[in-house]
């Protein structure tokens, strides 16, 4: 039909793409070939590496101001698949080997190889696992085609699922059974709808159907199951029943993981649905319904979060709710003739929004841990004098709680400035009034926590054993990394510019 | 009525029983099955975009026959990892349902034995 942009042909470094995916399942292929005892020391090998690649992709995308393309096999599509990197995706991608990199150190004490001669279930399943979703996020940020991305989608499933009753409680049990099947109805519903794009246009590669698909009523039936599916699995409220008793019932290390990065993945393919695959979608009403899911999200999540009595459901919920705020771009940044500067800031502000949240939720749940390994119980209503027991890890979870707070100088203070900013130029001061009422809900539950824990306790706290300094500093990192993020943007803003959709759909094709 | 038309309206059924019993049932396992049916109503109407998008001459594309294949794989393993939870969870309280808050093993629920 029409000659393939520039943008889509394959680009010097490609093969970095290709690295990024492969080297953390080479990981767990060598795992599984020299079993459990070598399975913590490769899952550290493989870290530096993969977090070199993913530098090296920021850093190529950043010099040539174009995005990475690659073909496997040199097949161009329709017959081949390509890997690309946008700006989203190389943030996604540096943001996961952080967090990934950050959770491995932090979780060698929980899940340390047995020194005995016999090996262990837990921590061969965890650093195994480790990689497994790594390597499936990878695939869907990078994935260009459809089916492939339905692949990592599954991947990743299946990588986190067993994660969630990694200590095989019945509790943990009932919890990952029940994500699995929220998963699996979003899984034949994204394929379902892969099935109606590849009937209607005969291609599933992203790039392609951005310049074929027009809106009729198969486009919408398929955009709508996808959507729909994706929604099941990144628990956007009224989907997100599944979440709280799954992420706060896994162990501290597996909750980081899976509330920070898995639940960003099937949010990330919404993105690219309806600004890559299907652009001027935003530009529809249907647009102001997710925001509205978003919104429901936001304050239900909030709520809830204010009604727990226990500090990692409160934490669950408030990912329920943070993740509210990521679906506010697709009705802001919609509408005919709106400026590119506007769309490109509403595209920073999600972007922005989902790795501060990301870090800051690592942080609070790792930090969670320690609380509970410390106190041997996470009721908030015990946790007075903690933050005299534990000073640094209190200190990073009310760091932490700044940036879902949306307070200056952090990370959620940017997206959320970005995102009201928005709000206001385009005329939708609702959406602004939402995000200041969820900074408040997230004031009111981070406060629940912050102030037992900086208040005298009653009676003396029994001697609490302190946890390994080096543990407290990783959590103290991530959640530096979350607020610094709002300090130092400016680099951001290029790296996210660079291929993004919200720019180009202005750009007639 | 022609054969893409009967195959098509075929799948369309089973995606929907396959959906109402994801949705409307209780017990995980009868969920399980229910997800299979849903399952193979989709790859049956990927059977028919198959027939109907063959170039002149070809009795089918090949491309979602590939693709069906590949589907197939990832719902028998998504299966497998179901029926190993429930199997566990079998295993620690003698029941496999989600909704009873609780029960590990001290439930008075023997009543439906």
């Amino acid at each position: 039909m029409t000659a393939p942009a520039l943008a889509d042909m394959p680009t010097a470094g490609g093969f970095l793409l290709v690295l990024a995916i492969m080297l953390p399942i080479a990981g767990v292929l060598l795992q599984f070939m020299l079993g459990g005892r070598q399975a913590e020391r490769i899952a550290l090998l493989v870290m530096p590496a993969g977090l070199a690649v993913a530098v090296a992709v920021t850093a190529a995308l950043v010099r040539s101001g174009r995005p990475l393309v690659y073909h496997l096999g040199s097949l161009a599509p329709p017959l081949g698949l390509s890997l690309r990197a946008d700006g989203f995706s190389a943030l996604m991608l540096m943001t996961t080997a952080l967090i990934v990199g950050a959770i491995g150190l932090f979780a060698r004490a929980d899940f340390a190889t047995p020194t005995g001669p016999v090996e262990a279930r837990q921590p061969f399943v965890f650093w195994t696992l480790l990689l497994a979703l790594w390597s499936a996020l990878a695939v869907v940020f990078l994935g260009q085609d459809l089916f492939t991305l339905y692949v990592g989608l599954e991947l990743l499933t299946f990588g986190a699922v067993p994660l969630v009753s990694l200590d095989g409680r019945a509790e943990t049990l009932t919890a990952a059974l029940r994500y699995l099947l929220f998963a699996l109805f979003g899984s034949a519903f994204f394929l379902a709808g892969t099935v109606l794009f590849y009937g209607e246009y005969g291609t599933l590669d992203i790039a392609l159907l951005a310049a074929r698909t027009h809106p009729d009523t198969t486009s919408a039936i398929a955009v709508a199951m996808m959507t729909a599916g994706l929604l099941a699995k990144t628990a956007l409220f009224p989907f997100h029943l599944w979440l709280p008793p799954a992420h706060a019932g896994a162990p501290a290390p597996a909750s980081a993981l899976l509330s920070s990065l898995v639940v960003k993945g099937p949010f990330f393919l919404v993105v690219r649905l309806w600004f890559g695959a299907m652009p001027g979608l935003t530009d529809l009403p249907a647009a102001q319904l997710l925001g509205a899911l978003g919104a429901g999200a936001v304050l239900f999540g909030g709520v809830l979060a204010l009604r727990q009595p226990r500090l990692k459901p409160l934490i669950a919920y408030s990912t329920v709710a943070q993740l509210g705020y990521l679906f506010l771009m697709f009705p802001l940044a919609g509408g005919e003739g709106l400026p590119a500067s506007v769309r490109m800031a509403v595209w920073t502000g999600g972007a922005v929004q989902a790795v501060s949240h990301a870090f800051a939720k690592a942080a609070m749940f790792a930090g969670a841990g320690l609380i509970g390994q410390a106190l041997g119980h996470d009721r908030i209503g015990g946790l007075r004098g903690v933050g005299r027991a534990l000073p640094v890890t209190t200190f990073a979870l009310a760091l932490a709680g700044l940036s879902l707070m949306g307070l200056p100088p952090s990370g959620g203070f940017l997206a959320k400035w970005l995102l009201v900013r928005a709000s206001i130029v385009t005329a939708q001061w609702w959406w602004a009034a939402l995000v200041l009422a969820g900074g408040l809900l997230a004031g009111g539950y981070i406060f629940r926590i912050i102030a037992p824990a900086l208040s005298a306790p009653e009676q003396p706290l029994p001697a609490i054993p302190a946890p390994a300094r080096r543990r407290e500093a990783v959590v103290l990192a991530l959640a530096l990394v979350s607020v610094l993020l709002g300090v130092v943007p400016f680099g951001l803003t290029t790296l996210l510019a660079v291929g993004s959709p919200a720019i180009a759909h202005i750009v007639p094709r | 009525m022609n054969a893409e038309v009967l195959f098509g309206l075929a799948g369309a059924v089973l995606a929907g029983l396959g959906l109402y019993g994801l949705v409307a049932d209780p017990a995980p396992l009868r969920k399980l099955l229910a997800f299979n049916l849903l399952g193979g109503g989709v790859f049956l109407v990927f059977g028919v975009v198959a027939r109907r998008g063959a170039a002149a001459g070809l009795g089918g594309d090949p491309v979602p026959q590939a693709l069906v294949i590949t589907g197939l794989v990832v719902a028998f393993a998504a299966t497998a990892l179901a029926v190993a939870l429930l199997r566990l969870l079998f295993e620690r309280t003698g029941q496999t349902l989600l909704d009873s808050a609780a029960p590990e093993r001290t439930s008075p629920d023997q009543a439906d034995e």
